[in-house]
């Protein structure tokens, strides 16, 4: 690692086509292999499994005591697993202390030591490899430039502001070059507007450096945003693993639909299915078309899960008889600036959202409270869930 | 910032609360401190107040204007050529650095354990190093003189043990000075350093071995730096009042440990010699000005970084 420190170059292209993930033949840069982590008679990791490739910008998703934290800690270091193995291109981990692993952590609280300056806390790391000084002094120089730090290094971590502090760590962290950055809740301390500009600059930095990125978070949008993968979470296994897309649009539960943004779920039994239509018996006797077939049996209780922004509100009963539609009546009207979204109490009880943008400047809507509407959707736009 | 605050009278009242320390000194250091002075400055006399001269009121400009006649610094000229007083100062000072650097060795490691011990035990260890002041300290010193005399209990196990051939004589010997200065002074130690070291988030540790520092390193790196108030705290803590202690060389030290607390009482008690005596005062009292300023010092940057 000591080697003389390359500069960075911009990566060619846009990491349009990268999906390691897809290629059997790849090799992980991470792997968990059934590994467990309890915590008295807690399980915080539970029997899990994930390979994480290099290059990747994984995200860790899930509420908090989920255990992503746990996760995470797990590959620096600092806990053990009391079963299973991590293995980090191809090598147990298990006998590396933290302090010779080659990755490196930004710690949700920055911990970044208070009493040495913004240079220092970032030439710690170097120092302890025994890197030469012009080497470290040159390798400061870049990670302050990279993270637009520059004129800052004289400063103790007490002299800078909130997002200040958070570039810090990151360049300390990042300044040995890691083969896998930790994130730790990384933008939990920032404000709404500084998180949106940081995960645009984390992105490009991590496209730049080629460095995998491991990421814990419990925003949702925030994992979407960033990473090339996620795993979502739930007591301390992996409920599903794919592109924020795939999360997004093929959630394999009731719970990662509901965490991943904004759904409808509409609960049924399964009349028929085939491999290019299924039929849903809603609660209220309604027939549901969905445009995919169901891995269950007819008659098995299932959910038709449907985002609110592909649910079409109008006054009048759609002319395609194709399309699903429920009639209700308006309960509330959420006004977003950038959309509208509408509650709409089902004649069968039921509450469902539908969202939709907002084009014109429309001071007045065309729908409002206690309206009767009809709520429409194309086979195709919703799924059906199993558990 | 503290303006921003408060309304205008918050703030005179606030302001108003200042004078309570500024009283509290000079009722019961500043005055006091200025007839310890005064005395210092005068001769011994049989008589009563056993010194001269007096102040005498009722004689007006003209007895003040003898009474300052009468001043002089001779006690300090007396001071500075007797051999003896240096020698007390120096053994003062000697004992107080060397016990000084024993309570910090000791109490380091003690307070680093007590720091990392889980959150709800802590509270107990902090009970368990203060309980000794729960006894008089005198009782606590004569217990040692039980501990430490020919049939006390360390010769008792040394023997049984078979460590030591036949009892040893600790009493009235430096050994038992340090060990019952060491023991006094441990929780004014210990306290200090525990405070300091518990304040040090547990991320900083694991930031540093995350950054490849090894266990020792970030020992050095990190936790000793950041403990350094704790230390400079808890050094003159002990520093300060082991340099001026009177009752463990008296009890525990014999006569070749004079140190200048013991100095001080003979002058004062044994010969009555109220001036030399509040000279040896003053003079110690200069003395340790200088650690309490750099105390000082270090308080007040501790306090600035706080914000």
């Amino acid at each position: 690692m000591a080697e003389r420190a390359e500069p960075i170059k911009p990566r060619s292209g846009p990491k349009r086509d990268f999906a390691p993930w897809a290629d059997l033949a790849a090799l992980p840069l991470v792997r968990f292999e059934q590994v467990t982590k309890r915590f008295g008679a807690i399980s915080a990791v539970d029997r899990l499994s994930l390979d994480i490739f290099a290059g990747e910008f994984f995200a860790l998703l899930g509420p908090s005591g989920c255990g992503k934290t746990t996760l995470l800690r797990l590959v620096a270091g600092f806990e053990a697993p009391e079963e299973g193995r991590i293995l980090l291109e191809g090598a147990d981990l298990a006998r590396t202390p933290p302090y010779r692993r080659p990755t490196n952590m930004m710690f949700q609280s920055y911990a970044l030591f208070p009493h040495l300056t913004v240079e220092q806390n970032i030439a710690f790391g170097l120092e302890q490899e025994r890197m030469p000084k012009p080497q470290v002094d040159a390798r400061v120089a870049e990670m302050l430039a990279l993270v637009k730090l520059e004129g800052f290094s004289r400063r103790k971590p007490d002299q800078l502001s909130g997002g200040e502090r958070q570039r810090v760590a990151l360049a300390r962290a990042l300044a040995k070059r890691p083969k896998v950055l930790l994130l730790d809740e990384p933008m939990a301390a920032l404000d709404k507007k500084l998180r949106g500009e940081t995960q645009f600059e984390l992105i490009e930095l991590q496209a730049r450096l080629g460095t995998t990125f491991v990421i814990v978070t419990h925003d949702q949008e925030e994992a979407m945003v960033l990473a090339d993968r996620m795993a979502v979470m739930e007591r301390g296994r992996i409920v599903q693993v794919g592109t924020p897309a795939e999360i997004y649009e093929q959630p394999n539960s009731r719970y990662v639909a509901d965490f991943v943004g904004d759904v409808n779920l509409l609960e049924g039994r399964l009349a028929t299915t085939g491999p290019g239509e299924s039929l849903v018996h809603g609660n209220g006797g309604v027939a549901l078309r969905i445009a995919q077939p169901v891995d269950a049996a007819p008659g098995a209780l299932v959910w038709v899960a449907l985002r609110p922004e592909k649910v079409r509100i109008g006054i009048a009963r759609p002319a395609e008889a194709h399309e699903n539609a429920l009639a209700g009546t308006v309960v509330d009207v959420g006004y977003l600036g950038n959309l509208s979204v509408y509650k709409v109490r089902l004649d069968d009880g039921a509450l469902m959202k539908a969202s939709v943008g907002n084009q014109a400047r429309a001071i007045e809507r065309a729908i409002g409270w206690n309206d009767r509407v009809w709520l429409s959707w194309p086979p195709e736009a919703a799924i059906v869930l199993t558990r | 910032m503290l303006g921003k605050a408060g309304t205008a009278g918050g703030v005179s009242r606030w302001r108003g609360a200042v004078v309570i320390p500024y009283a509290w000194l000079i009722a019961f250091f500043l005055v006091p401190f200025l007839i310890v002075f005064k005395i210092s400055l005068s001769e011994t006399a049989i008589a009563q107040p056993p010194y001269l001269p007096v102040l005498d009121f009722s004689a007006g400009w003209d007895g003040f204007k003898r009474f300052l006649a009468g001043l002089s610094f001779e006690n300090y000229t007396a001071l500075a050529s007797d051999r003896l007083y240096l020698a007390a100062y120096l053994k003062s000072l000697e004992v107080a650095a060397f016990s000084t650097l024993m309570l910090l060795v000791l109490g380091y490691p003690f307070a680093y354990a007590m720091a990392r011990a889980p959150r709800r035990l802590q509270a107990m260890l902090v009970m368990l190093v203060v309980l000794p002041f729960w006894t008089s300290f005198l009782i606590r010193v004569y217990a040692w003189i039980n501990i430490l005399q020919r049939d006390g209990l360390l010769n008792q196990m040394l023997l049984a043990f078979g460590l030591v051939e036949e009892p040893v004589g600790w009493l009235s010997t430096n050994t038992a000075v340090y060990i019952g200065i060491v023991y006094s002074y441990f929780p004014f130690m210990v306290l200090p350093l525990y405070a300091a070291l518990e304040k040090i988030e547990v991320s900083l540790h694991e930031a540093a071995a995350d950054l490849g520092a090894p266990p020792w390193k970030a020992f050095w790196g990190i936790t000793v730096p950041l403990s350094r108030p704790g230390i400079v705290a808890g050094s003159l803590l002990c520093f300060i009042p082991i340099v001026g202690e009177f009752v463990i060389p008296d009890l525990l030290g014999g006569s070749a440990t004079l140190m200048i607390g013991q100095t001080l009482w003979t002058e004062f008690f044994a010969n009555r010699d109220w001036p030399i005596a509040s000279a040896v005062a003053v003079a110690l009292l200069c003395l340790l000005i200088v650690p309490i300023l750099i105390y000082q010092h270090q308080q007040a940057r501790a306090i600035e970084q706080g914000r």
